[in-house]
């Protein structure tokens, strides 16, 4: 716990992940150095600072678990911090790499490397929350700068953030931007999709790919029955639910779902009924 | 009655000059995304010229027509309220002082003369229904008052309606009727004006116009007509607020778990929505905070938490408040109900939930007879 004379610590760790999260705390501009200011930040190897067994008041945890090193390795961190919060998709729910866990992973190993012998991969990627406790969670793919800031003032003030548990829709609507889905017939996956990113996509025009993952109590099935209603096959609904959030409820359940109404014939895909 | 002025079309860009001179912002229907805004607007040529809208439950699109008329779409996603109630801003922030003292500063709104041109009688009555919401009794909202104080209202009178539309079913158009200072009708080569304020008038005055001849102001009355006779939508023949009152159980609602996303468009883009939430803001060191509001939606699950639960936990029980404050309780409550039959909620529903439906289907009786 942090005391008159110590300033707050903190850390960023990593797991299996692309490194994004990570670069929302180096793309903060300005408030970084506020930050580093307020702070010690004792590990963070993509900024310079490793020490990885630090006790801190905040660890920071990008990735998900995905080798069998990662769950001793995460525990440990989880036993040096007061709070743990997962940054982005990987951590929270998994990530791309989830999509594994609806495959045979070692024949996918086997297909790609040469020496498969050499990868040392469970055979799911789960969330750090499937492991250890985990104080708050931060979704996006990646996280934004605001996030990760946002978390870290309430967390010093001694309080959790308040999570906006809208849908991207709410968002959409108070930055002005047009619905894509009813102005311009894209299938957005806005209205089941948690807030948080800004908007981005559909205010750029483009329909939301879900990365912030499901909004409390997402109406997936809705959604997806009138994409499918509007001409959507039900392999690319499948897909737009098994995708960077695939591993997580009810993306997970629905798109199932979905694909069960697919059938290969001869390399080609069929829709069913 | 009112002297009714015609405005040539070529001269139309003197009626944005003389509102700039006057000091006035001008807001304006334009063309962005895929649908008519309102937008900061300098010249003519940037009004929708010969555009409409095609408009059905859950659908919108802009058609070009060869009409070089700029007021013939019916509606866009919004109007006044992102101008009068902001979808987000800073109501106050605090200091903490060297003592440990909270020190509260209120962060008055940036609000500027603003003309908005192009609103509809729907978007007036609606802004009407707000006026009684934020202004009403001692305590005024003064972020809402000091925007609405600087407002300059030029509506049109509607000459066509979309498919979504249904207001002459709530009696609040096509034609504007009150809560304007100039009000605009266009036929093919120009415009029948007429004012309704001081500030009105005084704006018109300044407009070179002739007296408006009996043959256009029976082309206004024709529009009206045609707008009115294009409106297939409506409402259940009855007391709304006591058939929702009855309907309190009945099984339809749970026909909306099936459909509706909880996703809050209908209340976003509903004209008379106000529901807000509140959100507070720290500095890095906690020395400086600030406090705001946004835009919420009753279809949010934070809506209704109070005390550790979520009252309304279920989708059919959230759309059944939207749709009995609505149209029910809302009379009780403001003297009238908070439809105003702009058909917005139609449209912009994703997956094109009808309000008219809804209440058609709540009316009847679950096994299909007329309630008694």
């Amino acid at each position: 716990m942090a005391t008159a004379t110590r300033r707050p610590r903190i850390a960023v760790h990593k797991f299996s992940s692309c490194d994004g999260c990570q670069l929302a705390f180096l793309n903060l501009g300005e408030p970084l150095l506020a930050l580093a200011e307020t702070v010690d930040i004792l590990h963070f190897a993509e900024a310079g600072p490793v020490d990885e067994e630090a006790e801190v008041e905040i660890a920071f945890v990008e990735g998900s678990v995905a080798t069998s090193q990662d769950a001793a390795r995460l525990r440990g961190i989880r036993q040096r911090s007061r709070y743990l919060v997962t940054i982005g998709a990987c951590a929270t729910a998994g990530g791309i790499q989830a999509l594994r866990n609806l495959h045979d992973a070692d024949e996918w190993v086997s297909g790609v490397y040469a020496q498969p012998e050499h990868i040392d991969l469970l055979a799911d990627s789960t969330p750090i929350a499937e492991s250890v406790k985990v104080d708050l969670e931060l979704w996006g793919c990646p996280v934004s700068g605001e996030q990760v800031l946002g978390a870290t003032k309430s967390l010093l003030a001694g309080h959790l953030p308040r999570v906006d548990h809208s849908a991207v829709c709410m968002e959409c609507k108070r930055q002005q931007a047009v619905c894509v889905m009813v102005a311009k017939g894209q299938p957005c996956m806005g209205p089941v999709t948690s807030t948080g990113c800004g908007a981005i996509c559909p205010r750029w025009q483009r329909d939301c790919y879900a990365c912030y993952g499901p909004a409390v109590q997402a109406n997936v099935s809705a959604l997806a029955s009138h994409l499918a209603d509007t001409g959507m096959p039900a392999g690319d609904i499948a897909r737009r639910l098994l995708f960077i959030n695939g591993h997580a409820e009810p993306f997970r359940s629905e798109g199932l779902d979905w694909q069960a109404r697919v059938i290969t014939r001869q390399g080609g895909e069929e829709e069913q009924g | 009655m009112k002297v009714r002025h015609f405005l040539a079309r070529e001269r139309l860009q003197s009626l944005l000059d003389r509102l700039v001179e006057a000091g006035y912002e001008v807001i304006g229907p334009r063309v962005r995304d895929h649908a008519i805004l309102f937008e900061p607007l300098s010249a003519v040529e940037q009004l929708p010229v010969g555009i409409i809208d095609d408009q059905a439950p859950g659908r919108y699109r802009l058609e070009r027509t060869d009409s070089g008329r700029v007021f013939d779409w019916a509606t866009g996603p919004q109007a006044i309220k992102p101008l009068t109630f902001a979808p987000r801003e800073t109501l106050w922030r605090s200091e903490r002082q060297p003592d440990g003292r909270l020190v509260f500063r209120e962060q008055p709104p940036e609000a500027q003369p603003t003309a908005v041109i192009g609103v509809r009688a729907c978007d007036l009555a609606a802004l009407a229904i707000h006026d009684r919401h934020f202004l009403h009794d001692a305590h005024p909202d003064p972020h809402y008052r000091e925007r609405r104080q600087n407002l300059f209202l030029v509506a049109v009178n509607c000459m066509r309606s979309a498919a979504t539309c249904f207001c002459t079913a709530t009696g609040d158009g096509p034609r504007a009727q009150h809560g304007f200072d100039l009000a605009l009708s266009e036929l093919d080569d120009g415009f029948v004006v007429e004012a309704h304020t001081q500030e009105g008038q005084a704006i018109l005055d300044t407009l070179e116009t002739t007296l408006a001849s009996h043959d256009q102001l029976e082309q206004v009355e024709a529009g009206v007509e045609r707008a009115t006779r294009q409106q297939t939508r409506g409402l259940p023949d009855t007391s709304l607020p006591e058939m929702l009152q009855a309907a309190v159980d009945h099984p339809h609602w749970q026909s909306l778990n099936d459909r509706c996303l909880t996703c809050g468009n209908c209340t976003a883009v509903c004209p008379t929505c106000f529901c807000q939430t509140h959100v507070d803001e720290l500095s890095l060191d906690g020395q400086t905070a600030s406090h705001g509001r946004q835009w919420g939606s009753c279809f949010d699950p934070d809506h209704s938490y109070i005390h550790g639960t979520v009252i309304r936990a279920e989708r059919p029980q959230r759309y059944r408040q939207w749709l009995t404050h609505k149209f029910g309780t809302w009379v009780e409550q403001y003297g009238r109900s908070g439809c105003v039959g702009c058909g917005r909620c139609i449209a912009w529903c994703p997956v094109g939930i009808d309000v008219t439906e809804e209440l058609e289907a709540l009316s009847k009786a679950p096994d299909g007879e007329d309630t008694p």
